[in-house]
């Protein structure tokens, strides 16, 4: 396969409609003040739809469908609202071309990754907590012989949910597929980078779901994110982003006493012990590939591995066979499945980065391939391409500290074990972290050792349903993924009953 | 200009003169982490909590406002840009987080430049 026909040509797998509106009780509805927004292709720079620009009376009318539909749907049985996750899985497995390129179209992002990970990876995530709710069971105490606790698991009743826009489709699914499945109804803002694609997914599953169940607010931030994240009307919010809109939402929650789930990134080490190099094998080969790792999605996942920490008895010949991997990467067009990486999602996203490569090149940080935007030339000249860039510097230095959130590499030496862990660990964040090494002992101690959510030994990148996923110090609160995410949209119902006749004999 | 941490664009203040006349007085906070973050976030000016977490990097002076718009960081994101002077800048794209620029079309953006000596030993007197 080629090359995809992009959306708008004829024989494209997908087509965008010319205008989104808002999707509340099951149906669209066009916004409150009738105001719109552009969405732009990254790939090309040029608008292709445009989105309803939401404001707070449009997630009122939200929430007033969520209310309606929450407390049928959390009485709906297991086993009917797992059996609506699994034919809204089928739907998008049936349409996984469709998705792909509809997300890659709107992301920027290269589709062999949307075909290959995202859009499957979204499919076993609703396929799972359909399976793990199924599976789920309460309890039972038994506290004396005529006196059981019983425990039961509650929806929290209608939750709001604000969707990040590196992994449009899967980062919606994340959020929606353990919130609906516990029997909540959803309020959901995309972000305004990318707000269209999971219009696609709905035009396919929407009709699956009781009207209200699933509402989507599109818009801006701060017209349709805060009223929603601020509302008395939701039981929790969950989000995924950075610091500083994190303690934001943090601090609307504590107004309201509501629980948060918050992702807010990393500076993820990449660790390569020497015996990595002992042999010249597919396992080190596979080392090599998880170095250059930081380049999947351009760079932008929370847990890019963006400091590769290698130790002093491998470094310069790890880093040259690393680097040459790196500048095999192919850079083109995202619809291309030749291409293996694609384009930043917006111009200040890019413009980020690239002042990134600024302050890192001041700091003294050595530039040993890549540092520039790519102009490849033609329809692609207006898009937003990066180069693939590898730094070689030190721990302190900004670019060591700060998610670039594009494809750029930090690279530092480090001398034994300690020092390892010492630098791995001098960060604000603890999401990811990769450990390599042939050494079951070392790959085991330095997992436990990094403060991280989620290690990876021997791999990288990988996101399966049943891992929890979350981070630890600056990185967020609560988890994501793995079964334990349906309590973290459950209450527990405690019912204490006595089968005694007699009274207790105080009055 | 010794004994500053913070600074601005032309541009950024021409955006902070149009803001105000919407939002009020401002304020920003430099956030971390994912998706938008190492972004400036503007705010209304009280919408986000100060805390003792928080270090002010100083007040940005625009003509034509009466108020100065203060610029804040988190004490432990401080510590490793501490030896950096900032500039808020003004690209063109779309959103982040709440910052109240992003419905315009535009995005707040830190530049950065190392603090001489000088610099330095006058902000730590």
């Amino acid at each position: 396969m080629a090359k995809f026909a992009a959306p708008g040509e004829k024989d494209s797998v997908v087509q965008y409609k010319p205008r989104y509106d808002h999707f509340i009780g099951g149906d669209y509805v066009p916004p409150a003040k009738g105001q719109y927004f552009e969405n732009p292709t990254p790939i090309t720079g040029q608008t292709f739809t445009e989105m309803a620009r939401g404001t707070a009376e449009d997630v009122e009318a939200a929430l007033d469908a969520a209310h309606g539909a929450a407390p049928a749907w959390g009485k709906t049985s297991a086993t009917d609202r797992a059996n609506i996750l699994n034919k809204m899985a089928d739907r998008v497995e049936a349409n996984l071309e469709k998705l792909a390129i509809a997300e890659s179209w709107e992301n920027g992002k290269a589709c062999r990754e949307t075909l290959a990970a995202d859009i499957p990876l979204a499919v076993d995530h609703l396929r799972y907590f359909a399976g793990a709710l199924r599976a789920q069971e309460g309890s039972l105490s038994q506290i004396d012989e005529d006196t059981v606790a019983y425990h039961f698991h509650e929806p929290l009743g209608v939750v709001g949910q604000i969707i990040p826009w590196n992994f449009p489709i899967l980062m919606a699914i994340w959020k929606l597929a353990p919130a609906l499945a516990a029997g909540n109804a959803v309020v959901l803002k995309p972000a305004e980078q990318t707000p269209a694609s999971i219009h696609v997914l709905l035009d396919l599953v929407a009709d699956l779901l009781p009207p209200g169940v699933l509402n989507v607010v599109n818009g801006f931030g701060v017209e349709a994110g805060k009223p929603l994240a601020s509302n008395k009307r939701i039981r929790k919010i969950a989000f995924t982003g950075e610091t500083t809109t994190g303690r934001l939402i943090m601090q609307y929650a504590s107004e309201n006493l509501i629980p948060v789930t918050l992702e807010l990134g990393g500076k993820s080490p990449n660790v390569f012990f020497d015996d990595v190099a002992s042999q010249r094998d597919a396992f080190y080969d596979k080392a090599l590939e998880g170095f250059a790792m930081f380049a999947l999605n351009q760079g932008e996942v929370c847990t890019c591995p963006s400091r590769a920490l290698i130790q002093g008895g491998i470094y310069d010949d790890f880093l040259s066979e690393g680097k040459k991997r790196v500048e095999q990467i192919k850079m083109g067009h995202p619809l291309d499945t030749e291409t293996t990486m694609g384009a930043q999602a917006s111009n200040d996203q890019l413009e980020k980065i690239l002042s990134y490569i600024d302050i890192g090149r001041q700091e003294g940080a050595r530039i040993l391939t890549g540092g520039e935007r790519a102009d490849l030339g033609g329809e692609l000249s207006g898009g937003y391409y990066m180069q693939p860039t590898i730094f070689e510097g030190d721990n302190k230095m900004r670019i060591f500290q700060e998610e670039i959130f594009g494809p750029v590499v930090s690279v530092a030496r480090f001398a034994d074990y300690d020092d390892a862990i010492k630098i791995a660990n001098d960060t604000l964040y603890g999401l990811g972290a990769g450990v390599w090494s042939r050494d079951t002992n070392t790959a085991y101690r330095a997992g436990r050792d990094i403060q991280a959510g989620r290690v990876w030994v021997n791999n990288y990148h990988a996101y399966p349903a049943h891992a929890a996923f979350g981070g630890y110090k600056n990185s967020g609160v609560g988890r994501e993924n793995h079964k334990m995410m349906l309590d973290h949209y459950q209450q527990t119902k405690n019912m204490l009953v006595s089968y005694s006749n007699n009274a207790l004999g105080f009055f | 200009m010794a004994g500053s941490r913070v600074d601005l664009t032309q541009k950024a203040a021409d955006l902070l003169l149009r803001l105000r006349d919407i939002h009020g007085p401002l304020m920003f906070h430099q956030s971390g982490g994912c998706c938008d973050g190492s972004s400036p976030m503007c705010y209304p000016d009280g919408d986000f909590k100060i805390g003792g977490s928080d270090v002010h990097l100083g007040d940005l002076r625009v003509d034509g406002m009466t108020e100065a718009v203060p610029v804040w960081m988190s004490e432990s994101q401080f510590e490793y840009w501490k030896h950096t002077h900032l500039t808020i800048d003004v690209v063109s794209g779309r959103g982040s987080g709440f910052s109240v620029e992003a419905p315009e079309g535009v995005r707040f953006l830190i530049r950065s430049r190392l603090l001489t000596d000088e610099e330095l030993s006058e902000l730590n007197r």
